[in-house]
């Protein structure tokens, strides 16, 4: 499904922020904003709903924690129960720093490749940008012109005002 | 308004800079040819890693046996440099997790280049622990799989288990902290590479980021909750090698206050590691007005805060022995101090506590000659203590009858050098191909300092 899309290109954080900030206002329908740094209230200009990733850390940490326990427990105190200086053979105060060692890394692990799962981010990928510059020193709010009550000629004038350095329409699939 | 504008904190990127001249900046070094003295550098580095190499070569063939070390003494210098470039690698973490986490976005200009140190450091590190099994290629037996040997698990009571655990962990989270930081930076250089090869290697490992913030803003969740798991893994690293000594019976390391003087040392090293990096690179590649001499004051000031705690646990070793009343430990102590290697302790008390006092003076923190030779003599100091700690306990123990002297022979030395060799070479060929400069987070840092109503249109 094509889409028509209005992309606005901005040179400063502030004046992306404004322009962000007016088309939510006004009801638009933001695609996306594309910055070349993580600028500070974008998502709430947004209006992105927090991401759900500190749960999945939380929960493969808690995993990684518990799997390292039970094999600990298993290998040291079933499977092979081996007697080092008298020790018992289930030394749960011992198989404190592996456990903790595992957790940190099923936790970090998981993050990175969910991370890379949710933003659909791989090797090779082909970059696929709304216009030249996005990595460098340009911002960029993309709009959806979604119905007729969908003005192009008044959002660029919005956009203008704002200090766009260029507005322009594309007609395509999904730029994001 | 004036007033106002006085009262802000100055800027941490000097020279008033736009967010595409950042960019081009700290790519432009990447860009030009190397420079005459970037292949000398490289030369020398890379002698001494082929020197290394050899050496390293020629003991596993021949074995353990070429290493200085006797029944008494059965750890020396490989496990002091194993120590040693570990605690190198935790100022990296200090700066790009802990910091992070603390809101200093000065470490913006630094923390690139410490995480690639940490990296360097963990590599230089491993080396010896693995020599040291004396059948390296029997490494992988650390690894808890099921084999054909019973399956016989790993003793998961052991410090070196867990230090196995520490360390892989550490630098599997550290390089992956390293490349996400990396991310946006590599979509840029991407974007402007004008030679072919360039362009498609960074469109590989860029995974094809194009700065949308439905990205941005996972990639800011991401990178918080690495610092987050990264601000106590490094805590744990240096705590479970100091294991390694503390768990022992023997005097002089079975001590509580091990932990926390380890992990203080380790950043203290580390710290003046990174400056001595940052001052020949800042010069050698012009960034001076990203490196600045804030930067450098506020990491000077972090020293002598190590300084001062790595000082104190030397005394409290001191008291701590006195007060057991263990003979033992109390001889330990002074042996140290008074023994024969007591130019090696001095060294290091010289070398740790005493020559750091300097930084408080802001004249000095702010001279860069100065700054730089005190940081060499805090890492010549650092592997003293380390040196110090396990040569001294282990020659001279319980019975005098055992007690027997320590000398690394040169396949030892030239090992050592050889792991310098690695961790410049590297350091190097970062310089070389990778941003020294978190640009994207530079950019992020531009405006602080400056009066918002300066704006780009008035």
């Amino acid at each position: 499904m094509s889409k028509r899309l209005l992309v606005g290109v901005f040179e400063s954080e502030d004046d992306t922020l404004a322009a962000i900030r007016a088309s939510r206002q006004r009801g638009f329908k933001i695609v996306d904003v594309y910055a070349p740094y993580a600028v500070h209230g974008v998502e709430e200009a947004m209006g992105l709903a927090p991401s759900r990733l500190p749960w999945v850390v939380f929960a493969l940490g808690l995993l990684g924690a518990g799997l390292k326990v039970w094999f600990e427990f298993w290998t040291t105190a079933v499977d092979w129960p081996v007697n080092v200086g008298g020790k018992p053979f289930n030394s749960l105060p011992a198989f404190v720093p592996v456990t903790f060692e595992v957790m940190v890394l099923f936790a970090a692990v998981g993050a990175v490749l969910s991370f890379f799962f949710v933003c659909r981010l791989y090797p090779a990928k082909r970059a696929v940008l709304p216009v030249a510059g996005v990595t460098d020193d340009r911002f960029a709010v993309v709009l959806e012109q979604t119905d007729s009550t969908f003005e192009p000629e008044e959002v660029q004038e919005m956009f203008e005002k704002l200090h766009a350095v260029h507005v322009e329409e594309q007609i395509t699939g999904e730029v994001a | 308004m004036a007033e106002a504008a006085v009262a802000l904190p100055p800027p941490l990127i000097e020279g008033d800079k736009s967010i595409a001249q950042v960019t081009r900046d700290v790519c432009a070094p990447m860009e030009a040819r190397p420079t005459a003295l970037w292949w000398v550098a490289l030369l020398i580095s890379s002698s001494f890693l082929l020197l290394g190499a050899v050496a390293i070569g020629y003991q596993i063939a021949v074995g353990v046996g070429t290493w200085g070390l006797n029944r008494t003494v059965g750890w020396a210098f490989d496990i002091t440099n194993f120590v040693f470039w570990i605690g190198i690698g935790h100022a990296g973490t200090l700066i790009s997790a802990i910091l992070f986490l603390f809101r200093q976005r000065w470490r913006t200009s630094v923390n690139r280049a410490a995480e690639a140190m940490t990296i360097f450091a963990v590599m230089c590190a491993g080396i010896f622990p693995v020599i040291h099994t004396g059948r390296p290629w029997f490494a992988y037996w650390m690894f808890p799989y099921p084999n054909t040997r019973g399956s016989l698990w790993v003793n998961f009571r052991s410090p070196l288990v867990w230090d196995f655990f520490a360390i892989s962990t550490y630098f599997t989270v550290s390089a992956m902290f390293w490349f996400i930081g990396m991310l946006p930076d590599l979509a840029t250089i991407r974007d402007r590479a004008t030679a072919k090869w360039r362009r498609k290697l960074a469109g590989v490992l860029s995974l094809g980021w194009n700065g949308s913030y439905r990205a941005w803003q996972r990639y800011e969740v991401v990178y918080l909750m690495l610092a987050g798991l990264g601000t106590p893994l490094v805590i744990s690293v240096h705590t479970i090698v100091s294991w390694d000594f503390a768990t022992a019976v023997l005097p002089g390391w079975h001590a509580t206050i091990f932990p926390p003087y380890f992990v203080a040392g380790a950043i203290f090293s580390g710290m003046a590691m990174v400056l001595t990096l940052m001052l020949v690179a800042r010069r050698l590649m012009h960034l001076e007005e990203y490196i600045t001499l804030r930067h450098i004051d506020r990491m000077c000031k972090l020293v002598i805060t190590t300084s001062g705690i790595v000082g104190l646990a030397y005394g409290t070793e001191f008291f701590t022995a006195l007060y057991s009343g263990s003979s033992y430990e109390q001889f330990v102590f002074l042996n140290r101090a008074l023994g024969p290697l007591f130019w090696g302790y001095w060294t290091m008390v010289g070398c740790n506590v005493f020559v750091p006092q300097l930084l408080w003076f802001r004249r000095v923190r702010t001279y860069v000659p100065a700054v730089f030779a005190i940081c060499i003599l805090v890492n010549v100091g650092m592997w003293f203590e380390r040196f110090i700690i396990i040569v001294t306990s282990l020659s001279r123990d319980f019975i005098p009858a055992n007690w027997f002297h320590y000398a690394p022979t040169r396949v030892e030395v030239a090992t050592l050098l050889g792991s310098f060799g690695l961790f410049f070479t590297c350091f190097l060929l970062f310089c070389r191909f990778i941003p020294v400069i978190a640009v994207a987070e530079v950019k992020g840092v531009l405006k602080y300092g400056k009066p918002r109503l300066e704006s780009v249109h008035e």
